[in-house]
Formats: structure tokens, sequence, C-alpha cells
């Protein structure tokens, strides 16, 4: 196994273009384990760990450009209010040692459907910087997952940053593991709340062979917000209308039986969570909306 | 070969105090949070290979062939060995049955087996050299429970059994069975105004030590070795390591290397041979280091179980017989089973005195992972499964289950189901009274001025709760276990002490071989010596097979006998001294002559306090030392056929109340508390004490909610041999754990004291299971109790 040590990104890019086989690590949350377990064992692998400006993120007017190797830890801290569902999810990555190591990349480019932060960038609409030396593009998030373990990139691509619009709404986001803290997911679940376009939308994890959007539900619950002019009226979201939103994002699930948990468990827990992540959302948006009411 | 890091001696004390009865601090307390202790995994010497077992990828399958030339022919390999190529006939180990082969013979029995070992000089090389090594399995049909175990046409794990438990077993497959049966329990029933049946599943526990199986082997210029090694009791890895090497014990030297925990799991061999049969073969020193995936088939894990039970009671709450059947599944090899069957069927009625009891357990032999000690020890499995039948029971009786269990609790006199009477204090209601008086912790402790503390509701920081859907419970159990080795066993420790005078004051040197894996026996001994040679400076030498035994690191046993020989050999030691002055000194002072002297302050005083002489002035230049093989009073062995017989050396008794968090729709659990009181006759070590009662009560969480070895019921084969999928509690799953401690002596003991370590693992997981019945109103039969269990419909 050669390690490849590029000085920078230009160099990280002719790297990966001559060694397309080449594995990028970064904080190695998932490269170490693979080939410590000998499931893995690369002719190459890049540190990316010197080129600095992917330790970096700038908070833009409309968007924060995240740096793929910014560790969970700096999102916890630094990107909470622009990021906040994001954040959250950041809370739930393994141990404090390893929220100061692994970033967001590291999640894409393993692209395991029990990836933490997936379900908050799914819901959050992100969009994955992607460059070789052919060029740069965006990756819409929803395009992004192509398969178990698999991604839209080529090649000879790497990730440079992810692209994810500030909020203009509360985000929330829940994961359930059998141990309370430094757990792998059985599941996760994200929803962000989009006033400015009047939409919600989702993020599951772990409950499907890719992190997926429950789509339907984000559909009727959108038309049933805008039906019932939620959005400008503040009413409370009724018992009724979540829970039928919980039903459809637990069938949008596709989950295995595995030792983590069973399938039936799996649908079972997105609804939930689906419901309760809608409740505290649409309550805090309620209370936002007062607030500002209140003070003009 | 110590590597840096590595105490050499534990210094300690330094002024008068610090004897028994005080909270001295561990002396590798500091190196181990720093990080500095240095562990058997850091072990190092110049120009050493690295051993690597090749295990079976199958759980049960003849062995057609083994091919190892690609292997040999990797550069830098130095030697391959498979089972052809052992040194002599002795082929198998084993801690009582030696059932174990070194290498496997033509067939393995469970997933991850030892076929091939392999040295290198980098264990890189060795890995991929081990990789290449080609087995030729024929998979054969697997056993996996009872059911397939004990069929007609039952593969047998082991076909030509000569062990002395053979005649007496119903089945090939079955390792041992033994019941005890007491009183008429046909007519108890009869009295019964209320019977409780259930049946019980208990899951396979990992005993997860942090420090993974790792030794180092150095070849000796005599053609011995000596062996460098993580391990529970140095002797006993002895007598198995020596025949098969062909030498005489002599010859094989061992010292214990820094352990990393142990709970049970390092009392087999693991690694010890292997490291020794490539050290002699290629001359040259060899280390192995488990990682944690190779941990996971590197040691037994606690005998999983079906238990099936039947509880009778009249209306006024007196229990009326037990009846129980015990099924533990030992695995593909005997390990400690038999004695686990023991115990199992000894203490599976529970703390409580009951006059018509028949219980039966039995261990099976399967192609599952093979089964051993952990912390707790065959007492644990029973524990769950009768304390929910007491909680039933109470609650058909629409009786207190704590009130109920004070009704039934067993005391000083009561006689053990065993015939054996329970001759020290079983203040076991006592224990009940004080976990139930504790004040409740506040409820909804999650609200803080903004909003939810997720930290504090079922599932932590993964944000799933607020509050919705949490309901708290509470619950209670109370368990019994034995301590030391069991059913006629010779149980002896030995230790060495010698006081001499170093740097102008008295030092007291405690030579024993003793496995420190963490319980504290380093600190306990030299606080025994302090407290009876009166010297401030104590030495603890590494273990090692210079002295003679001290028994097994497990069964709560270590303070009791290692530490009473310790506190006999001081006392021959303190005779010596004595006598020395009489010597000197005699004519000097008429009190020489009388009784009852002491050693004090590093002073030879009268029982009325004055000073006779200096230690340092009666000593000399000359040392004097003195060695103790101590035995604690014998035990018989259990009637194979009634299982009457003073089978144990001495109860102990812990209680817990659990405190509990349900998140209801989501089936996830915080234990916001788990108090525990437990009698331990005398705390030699208070600190020591509480840190062992909170260790075993965060175990037995673990067991409750969370650990759990999978294995593939079609295959055999373990599912989660990882930290990723195997969890253990971390700090956010761990509640306060108030500790409340009761000292009645055990007047048969040293000091009057009781083993410590286990009991609390006992009680701890029907606790916990107790609360989260309470909270949920579901029955919960099964241990540990997962998300799906929790949530009706969705398994």
């Amino acid at each position: 196994m050669d390690f490849l040590r590029p000085a920078g990104w230009e160099e990280a890019l002719a790297a990966k273009a001559e060694h397309p086989a080449a594995v990028p690590i970064a904080g190695g949350t998932d490269v170490m384990v693979e080939i410590n377990f000998d499931h893995r064992r690369p002719e190459y692998l890049m540190d990316l760990n010197r080129v600095g400006d992917l330790y970096e993120w700038e908070v833009g007017e409309d968007a924060v450009r995240l740096g793929a190797c910014v560790p969970y830890a700096r999102i916890m801290e630094h990107l909470r209010a622009e990021l906040p569902g994001l954040a959250l999810a950041s809370h739930t990555v393994a141990s404090p040692q390893i929220r100061n190591r692994g970033g967001v990349g590291g999640n894409l480019g393993t692209a395991s459907p029990a990836g933490d932060a997936h379900p908050a960038l799914l819901a959050a609409g992100a969009e994955v910087e992607a460059e070789s030396v052919r060029g740069a593009r965006r990756i819409p998030i929803d395009a992004f997952y192509t398969g178990v373990k698999r991604n839209a990139l080529a090649p000879d691509e790497l990730i440079r940053a992810v692209h994810v619009k500030k909020a203009d709404g509360p985000q929330q986001y829940s994961k359930v593991g059998t141990r309370n803290a430094m757990v792998i997911a059985v599941c996760a679940f994200g929803l962000a709340l989009h006033p400015e376009t009047r939409t919600v939308r989702t993020g599951i994890g772990s409950a499907a062979p890719t992190p997926v959007r429950a789509r339907a539900a984000e559909e009727f619950l959108n038309a049933a917000l805008e039906e019932g002019g939620l959005w400008d009226n503040g009413k409370a979201v009724v018992p009724s209308l979540a829970q039928r939103f919980a039903d459809l994002c637990a069938a949008a699930c596709d989950p295995i039986d595995d030792v983590r948990g069973t399938a039936g468990y799996r649908r079972h827990a997105v609804g939930v969570m689906a419901r309760r992540t809608l409740t505290w959302t649409w309550e805090s948006y309620r209370g936002a909306r007062r607030t500002t009411e209140g003070a003009a | 070969m110590p590597a840096k890091g590595m105490p050499t001696t534990l210094t300690q004390g330094s002024g008068t105090k610090g004897g028994i009865g005080e909270s001295t601090l561990r002396p590798d307390g500091a190196l181990k949070v720093t990080g500095e202790f240095a562990y058997s995994s850091d072990l190092w010497h110049e120009d050493m290979l690295w051993g690597q077992i090749l295990r079976s990828t199958v759980a049960h399958a003849e062995i057609a062939s083994i091919d190892a030339s690609e292997a040999l022919a990797v550069p830098g390999v130095y030697a391959v060995m498979t089972y052809d190529d052992l040194p002599t006939g002795v082929r198998n180990y084993g801690l009582e049955i030696r059932d174990t082969p070194v290498l496997a013979h033509g067939k393995v029995r469970h997933h991850g087996e030892p076929v091939a070992i392999v040295a290198a000089d980098h264990p890189e090389t060795a890995r991929r050299a081990a990789a290449r090594i080609r087995v030729d399995y024929r998979e054969l049909p697997v056993v996996t429970d009872e059911a397939s175990a004990l069929a007609p046409d039952a593969a047998l794990v082991h076909e030509n059994r000569d062990d002395h438990h053979i005649a007496r077993v119903p089945h090939p497959n079955i390792v041992h069975r033994q019941p005890v049966v007491r009183g008429d329990v046909a007519s108890a029933r009869e009295r019964a105004d209320v019977i409780v049946e259930g049946e019980y599943t208990f899951g396979m526990q990992d005993q997860a030590f942090l420090g993974p199986e790792s030794g180092l082997a150095v070849p000796e210029e005599d053609g011995g070795v000596h062996l460098y090694v993580a391990t529970q009791w140095l002797h006993s890895d002895l007598r198995q390591i020596a025949p098969v090497l062909g030498l005489p014990e002599d010859r094989v030297r061992m010292t214990l290397a820094g352990v990393g925990g142990a709970f049970g799991g390092r009392e087999d061999l693991s690694m010890q041979i292997h490291a020794c049969l490539l050290a002699l073969r290629t001359g040259k020193p060899v280390k192995i280091v488990y990682n944690r995936f190779e941990s996971f088939f590197g040691h037994v894990h606690r005998h999983p179980a079906k238990l099936h039970y039947e509880h009778g009671a009249t209306a006024d709450g007196r229990l009326t017989h037990v009846k129980a059947r015990i099924v533990l599944d030992g695995g593909a090899y005997a390990s400690s089973s038999p004695a686990v069957v023991g115990n199992a069927a000894s203490l599976g009625v529970g703390p409580y005195a009951v006059d018509a009891v028949d219980v039966e357990a039995v261990a099976l032999y399967t192609n599952n992972p093979p089964c051993g000690a952990m912390r707790g020890f065959g007492a644990v499995q029973a524990c769950f499964a009768y304390e929910a039948q007491m909680d039933r029971l109470a609650a058909r009786l629409g009786l207190d289950p704590v009130e109920f269990r004070q009704l039934n609790a067993m005391e000083q006199g009561t006689l053990m189901p065993t015939g054996q009477p329970v001759d020290s204090p079983a203040p076991v209601a006592e224990l009940l009274r004080r976990v139930k008086a504790r004040p409740m912790p506040p409820e909804r402790q999650w609200e803080s001025g903004e909003g939810a503390d997720v930290r504090r509701l079922p599932g932590g920081l993964s944000n799933t709760t607020h509050g919705e859907g949490v309901v708290r419970g509470v619950g209670y159990a109370v368990g019994i276990k034995n301590v030391g080795f069991s059913e006629g066993f010779d149980d002896y420790s030995t230790a060495r002490v010698r006081l001499e005078v170093a740097g102008g004051e008295p030092v007291a040197a405690v030579h024993t071989a003793m496995a420190e894996v963490g319980q504290g026996g380093v600190t306990v001994h030299a606080q025994i010596a302090r407290t009876e040679l009166g010297v401030a400076r104590v030495t603890v030498h590494p273990a090692d097979t210079r002295v003679g035994s001290a028994g097994s690191t497990s069964a709560s046993r270590q303070t009791y006998v290692t530490g009473g020989a310790v506190r006999n050999a001081c006392e021959l030691v303190r005779e010596k001294v004595l006598e020395l002055g009489r010597r000197k000194l005699g004519p000097s002072h008429p009190a020489w002559a009388g009784a009852g002297l002491l050693l004090e302050g590093g002073k030879v005083v009268t029982d009325g306090g004055e000073v006779l002489a200096d230690l340092v002035d009666v000593l000399g230049d000359e040392a004097v030392e003195a060695e103790e093989e101590w035995r604690h009073r014998p035990t018989e062995p259990f009637d194979p056929r009634t299982g009457q017989g003073d089978g144990h050396v001495q109860y102990s008794f812990a209680a817990h109340r659990a405190v509990v968090e349900v998140d209801t729709e989501l089936g996830l659990v915080k234990v916001v508390e788990l108090a525990c009181a437990q009698d331990v006759g005398k705390a030699l070590n208070p600190l020591s004490v509480t840190g062992q009662i909170q260790g075993g009560t965060a175990q037995g969480l673990g067991m409750a909610v969370m650990e759990e070895i999978v294995v593939d019921p079609r295959t055999a084969k373990v599912r989660n041999p990882s930290f990723t999928d195997y969890l253990v509690p971390t700090i956010l799953d761990t509640p306060a754990i108030p500790v409340d401690v009761l000292e009645l002596a055990d007047d048969h003991a040293p000091y009057g004291l009781r083993g410590v370590g286990e009991a609390p693992t006992l009680s701890s997981t029907p606790a916990v299971l107790a609360a989260i019945r309470d909270a949920t109103g579901l029955e919960l039969s099964r241990t540990p109790v997962r998300p799906e269990h929790l949530t009706t419909g969705t398994g």
C-alpha cells in the first residue's frame, strides 16, 4: 500500500487522476476501521490532512460552504445557528475523539446508509462540491447516493466541500441507537422546515439501502400545510396530520433485519421520530412567528 | 521483559498509616488513568517475532487438508505450525476437562477455533501469511441449542469422551448435570395457593475487558521458556502449558504482565501455548496480541441460558416450593462448565428460605462459542429468572415485591437447598430495606430552564425524545453468590513475606503469584502487611511462578484467600521477629518474656503501648522471611443425585433498586439510578469496595439493556465480534450508583471479610428488568432487552 500525501488541493486532484483507486483518508473514521478489519486493502491511500482549505468553512449570504474535512466538533460549536440539523446530527457521531477528527466528507465518501450526517444533509437540501482535474461540479444531495455504500463520484473526483443553505426555519434530527451515546444508528431521521419556499424536507438514515427522503410524506405534508394555511395562520399541526405524515415516512423505509435491529422496528421508529421532529419543528416555527409578530 | 512504564515493584506508603480499613490509593491507578501503565500488549523484546493465529471460518467441519506451503514462502515468515507439529502427545488443554485442542485436530467445533499458528518478523507479515494457509473444510451440521444437541440423530460435539462426568450425564452432548433436591415438592405444591411458571432466556454476555489477550514468550538457554502474560491464574496456566511443550514445570517460567481487566475471561488459556510453541520452534522471542475482533473469539463468554421456573406460595406470602430447570449453553469445549452448573444448581433458588426444592442444571456441548467463567459464574443467569418469578408471585398475591422478598429472605442459620447451613450473617431483608428506604431521585430531571436536557433522557444526545412517551419504573432484586472455589476443590493460596531494614527503615516485601487484574489485590496486600507488621513501607513483588500458586483471581476469592495467606505469613514473620528480639534484647526488659507483643509504627510494643525496641534495631542486618500456604475451610462435593453437601465456603449478598425511564414508544431506556446495598463483612479498602460494587453494577446493567454476543442459529457463527455492535455501557448509560456497605463479620474469614466482586453483578440485571417491566407493563422474559422487545408488534 502506497501512501500519498498531497500538499495542496491541485496536487491531490492530480494524484487522484493518476491513481483513481486511491482511497482518500482524512479523519480515518471509516477507512481505518476497514483497513484494521482487513475489509479493504487499497493500493493507494491518499492523506488529505495537509490540504488546509478542506478544514475551513465560509458562511455566505445564503449558504454555508463547509470544507469536506471540517470536524463535527467544529460544526457543533460554530455552525449551530446556520446548520442546526447538521449540528444536531454531529452531536450523535461516535465519541468526542472521533468528532474532533471526522467530517462530513468522510460520511459522503463512504456513503453508508448509517452515516449520521446524511439525513440532515437530505433535509437541508445540500449540494456536494466534487472536483477532478477535469473540473468542478455540484451534485445535489438527492442524486448523490446511488446504492449501498456507493455514490455519484467519478473515480477521479474528490469531495471538496458541501454547500448547505443557511436554515430559514427550524430543523431537527433524531437517531435511534441501542445505547445512549457512541452508537451506530439503528435508524435516523432529519427534518427541516423551509418557510421561504413553504416546504418541508426529510431525510432517513439506516432504513433503506441508501439514505433517502420520504418524498410522499413531504408532498402530503406540504399540501396539507398549504391547504390549511398553516404557514400563515401558525396553527398547530393536528395529531392526525402528524400521524399521517409519520406513517408515510415509515412507508418510505425499505429496511432489513440485522444484528442492530429488525426491519419492523426500524419502520416503527422512523414513524415515531418523524412525528416528534415534526411537532418540535412546527412548534418552534409557531413560537418564532408569534415572537416576530409580537415584536412587529 | 518489562516495558517502559511497567512498575517492577510497587512500593507504597510513606507514613505508618495505610493499614486495613483505609482507602489507600492503588499503586497502578495514576499510571492507568494517564495512559502510562504498560499492559501485556506493550511488551517488547529485541529481535522478537510476532505470532498470528489462523482461526476457523466455520463452526463445525472436518478438516480435509491444510496446505501451509504458500504461507511458509512469504518472506519474513519463520514458522508455521499445525496440529501435526505439536511436540508431544499432550495436545489438548482445559481447566477441568482437557478437551480443547491446542490446534485443531482434523475437525473444528466452533467458529474461530485455532487451526494454525505463524511466526513472522512483522505482525502484518504474520497476518498475511496466515491468510495464505489453505484449509479445506468439509462442513458438518451444527448443534446450537438443547433441541438440536439432544435430538436422536444429533451430531456429537465430542465423540470419545472419557471425562469423569460422562458416566452420569443423560447424553454425550451434556457436559455435566447437577440436580439439587430437597423436601417434598409434590406435597408442597398441594399447599400452594398461587403457582407461577415462567420460561426465561439469558443472552451470551462477553467480559469485554479492555486489554486484549497478549503476551511474550522468550526462549531460555536451558531449553525452557519464560512467558510474560496477562492472565488470571499463573499456576493453572503453567499446569496446562508445560505438558504440551514437553517441559517440566520448572522450565516454564511465568511472570504476570500488565492485565487490562479479566472478569473470568482470562481463566482459560488463550495465546499462551501458541506463543511458547513458536518461541521454542524458532528460538526467538515471540509476541502475540489479539485485536478486538480476535479477542471476541479468543476467550470464553458467559453461558447463555434457558431457564424454566415454577414457584409456589401460600396466600400469606410464604414460598412453598421452587422447581427449576436451568439449561446452560457451554459451547464447543467444557472450560469451567461443570463448576458453572454446580453454582447454577446450588444457588438457583436465590437467597430465600424454601423447604421444598427440585432444581436441575445442565450445561450443553454445542457448536456455539465456548462459554466459561464470567463474574457471577452460574449464579447470574438464575438470579435473573428467580427474581422475575418473585415479582410475578408478589403481584399475584397482591403483596409489595420487597415485603414479599423480606418475608421469605434467608438469614443466618437458614439451610440452603443443598442442606448446607448458612453459618454467617445473611442480611438479605436488611439489604432490601436499605435500598428501598433511599429517597427517590427527583422526577423529570431532564427539564431544565431552556427545554429538555437530552442527556438525561432515554436516547441521550441522539435526541429522540424531549419527554414524549417517557415513563418511570422502579424495580428491586437481591442475589446470592458463593465466594471461593467450591465442591471440595483444594482452594489454597501461597504468600511469602520478608521483613528487613532498607534505607534505615523496616521494609516488608510481599511476594505472591496473585494476578492483579484490576481488583486491587496489590493495594490490599500492602495494607495487610502494614497492619500485621506495623511498618510503613511495603513492597509488593510482581507476580510470578517463583512462588507457589495463589489460586485464581476469580470467585471473589483473592482478598479472602491470598489475603489470608499474606496475613498468616505476616504472623509467622512477626513471631520470628519477636523471637529475634527476645534473643537479642530479651534481658533489657521483662516484657520481652511476656505474651501479647505487637509490631506498630516500626516498633515492638506491649499491648499496653510501651515501646520495647525499634524494629531497625531488632532486625539489624537480618532479613526475616516466612512462607504460608493457606486454605479456607474445606468444602465437599455435591451429591450427584440429590445435590446435598456443604459445597460452598461463604455466601455474599447484594440488593439493588433500579429506577429507569423508558421511552415507551421507541423502546429506549435510561437507567436513572441503580442503588446497591451489600454486606462485605469487613471493607479492607472502602474505596476499592465501592469501585467493585459500582463496576459489577454497571456490568449487570449492560446485560440488562445492551450486551449480547449474537450467534446465528443456523451457522453458529458470531455476528457481532466488535465494539461497534457489541455494546457496553458508556458514562451516559451509567447512572448514579449510590452504595450502602454493611460490615457484618464472618467469623470464619480473615478479618471477617466477605468476597465483594461478584454479588453486585447478579442483582443489577434483574432490578433493571423489573423496573422496565414496571414502566411498560410488559412481561420481558429475556435479557438483554432490546428496543423491539419494548415496542409491541415491531419485532
